[in-house]
């Protein structure tokens, strides 16, 4: 802050959105107001890849792989791509890394800005429609290869439940009921889901689920990175219940790893799933 | 020829720090006190919807008393200041000491600008350190002057007996239990020509809010509802709300002083 006097602008009231309030005060600061030169730009930075998302009866886990690649390049090993939006939400990042954590940051403040200077959380919904309008405004980007492709799931105070929000490049929203996933490896992991969610897990259960689908999407997948069982490092999960968004802890998402890792030393291709209703599931 | 009054600067600074003095002292009083956890604010305020404590960072608070229009854009500035600092620095570049500098040049113009009315609000920003040495309040006046706090701060309506009780009552790293019950009980002391008299303020007038060091989450600042507040102050006695506050008079509408003349032609 400098040390003359407030500036007008920050006097007025009216918007209690930030990014509008930087959009017409400090345009630079936006990360979607660049202008490229023509061309593609998709090799010049790192992308981050897969996020799965599933929601279980009280609430929601997302968790992410902590893989980013440049070209062929493993460009970070350890990266975090699932950050919370605030306190009763969580957002997963897919596509040009850098760009990606930058609309995070924004949509974080976003969300806090509101809450501050209106006194009042944003409906979830609410939240989600802003999201949509980051997207949106880095298009631009997009069309050149600089794509970010966000997830959002939250908590929805109002209605009890876990909710996740996909999109597309354009901003495009949708809701998913059960299970979303987004990134490079997403077809793999969906797929394993699709086999293995069921609408009545258990927090825990639903846990190890998406580290089973993370897993499958390593497995089938260059650009996602599996459980880094020497060097420690595992998906980074969050567990968003009527109680706030959680970070497991490393220990706790590692002795899961640990767990489902010796599981597919037996059965490299992870759990069976039956193949008619009523069937067991063959071992 | 219009013939200027000629008013001395002395004088003319008199008056605007007067027009201030009275509109903060309308108000009811409000509190700052520092526990052992951080910073506690009280005020009596039935309002549940207009704040005169609120959040403006992770470890920085805003509590107000005056008019509120005026109040209300430096807190809204405050934010927005904080948030644009925080986006394009980082969370820890954001200071208690730095937006009580950024109020402090604003008043401070607002008052001696011969253009503006002079804002009649006072503020305290506070800031939570990690230890009871390291938090900090600053009152800001209606002038741009700066102090810094110590133990407890009260301003607004009849901040001298409020602070007067406190000074008698209040100890250095209390409980929250301990230190909103001697908050409470100052706001609710009154001197009345000589005679002093305790009330006891219903648990709905009041509105409590913490800078909690011990909370997990990043952001400190929480408000106390009012299930809560019963808990912590325990058994008081019958309550009794405050007489209703005095109307604010309109700004045109001092009509005991002499109409505005209109100069001659």
């Amino acid at each position: 802050m400098n040390d003359a006097r407030i500036p007008t602008a920050y006097m007025q009231p009216g918007t209690s959105s930030f990014s509008d309030f930087l959009s017409e005060h400090a345009p630079d600061l936006l990360p979607a107001r660049k202008s490229l030169p023509a061309g593609s730009a998709a090799d010049i930075a790192p992308h981050g890849t897969t996020i799965v998302a599933a929601t279980f009866p009280g609430g929601l886990v997302m968790a992410g792989d902590r893989r980013a690649t440049m070209g062929n390049v493993i460009a970070q090993r350890d990266i975090e791509k699932v950050f919370p939006a605030d306190e009763y939400s969580v957002v997963g990042i897919a596509g040009t890394a850098g760009l990606a954590v930058e609309m995070v940051r924004l949509f974080q403040v976003e969300l806090e800005h509101y809450e501050k200077i209106e006194g009042s959380i944003l409906s979830l919904d609410g939240k989600a429609n802003r999201l949509s309008a980051l997207i949106r405004a880095n298009l631009g980007m997009a069309m050149q290869g600089l794509a970010v492709v966000p997830m959002f799931a939250g908590y929805d105070l109002a209605q009890g439940t876990g909710r996740i929000f996909g999109y597309d490049v354009t901003g495009g929203r949708h809701e998913e009921r059960s299970f979303f996933t987004v990134g490079s490896g997403s077809l793999f992991a969906r797929g394993a889901l699709k086999k293995l969610y069921r609408d009545n897990l258990t927090e825990a259960e639903c846990v190890t689920l998406t580290v089973q689908a993370l897993y499958d999407a390593a497995d089938d997948d260059s650009a996602t990175g599996g459980p880094d069982l020497s060097r420690r490092i595992f998906p980074v999960i969050y567990v968003v219940t009527a109680d706030g968004a959680r970070k497991l802890a490393d220990e706790e998402v590692g002795s899961i790893a640990d767990a489902v890792v010796a599981a597919r030393m037996g059965r490299p291709d992870g759990p069976n799933a039956p193949i008619l209703p009523g069937e067991e599931a063959r071992r | 020829m219009s013939m200027p009054f000629y008013v001395s600067p002395e004088q003319l600074m008199k008056d605007r720090a007067d027009f201030a003095r009275k509109g903060i002292a309308r108000g009811r009083s409000l509190v700052a006190v520092q526990y052992a956890d951080g910073v506690l604010f009280v005020s009596e305020n039935p309002s549940q919807a207009l704040h005169k404590v609120s959040e403006i960072y992770d470890r920085i608070a805003f509590a107000a008393v005056g008019r509120y229009n005026e109040f209300e854009n430096l807190r809204i500035a405050g934010v927005r200041l904080a948030d644009m600092r925080g986006y394009s620095y980082d969370r820890r570049d954001v200071t208690g000491r730095g937006l009580a500098n950024a109020y402090a040049q604003t008043l401070g113009t607002i008052f001696s600008s011969g253009g503006e009315k002079p804002y009649e609000v006072e503020i305290f920003v506070a800031e939570v350190g990690d230890s009871i040495e390291d938090d900090t309040i600053y009152r800001l006046t209606y002038e741009g002057r700066v102090a810094d706090e110590h133990g407890y701060a009260v301003m607004g309506g009849d901040a001298e007996t409020v602070a007067a009780y406190l000074a008698d009552h209040y100890a250095d790293g209390a409980t929250l239990e301990v230190a909103l019950g001697v908050a409470v009980a100052a706001l609710g002391h009154a001197t009345e020509g000589g005679q002093t008299t305790d009330r006891v303020i219903p648990v709905g007038d009041l509105e409590v809010a913490v800078l909690d060091r011990t909370r997990t989450q990043p952001r400190k600042f929480a408000r106390i509802r009012p299930a809560r507040i019963e808990e912590l102050l325990g058994e008081r006695g019958p309550s009794e709300a405050a007489p209703a506050e005095a109307p604010e008079p309109p700004l045109s509408a001092d009509s005991d002083d002499d109409p505005p003349v209109a100069p001659p032609l």
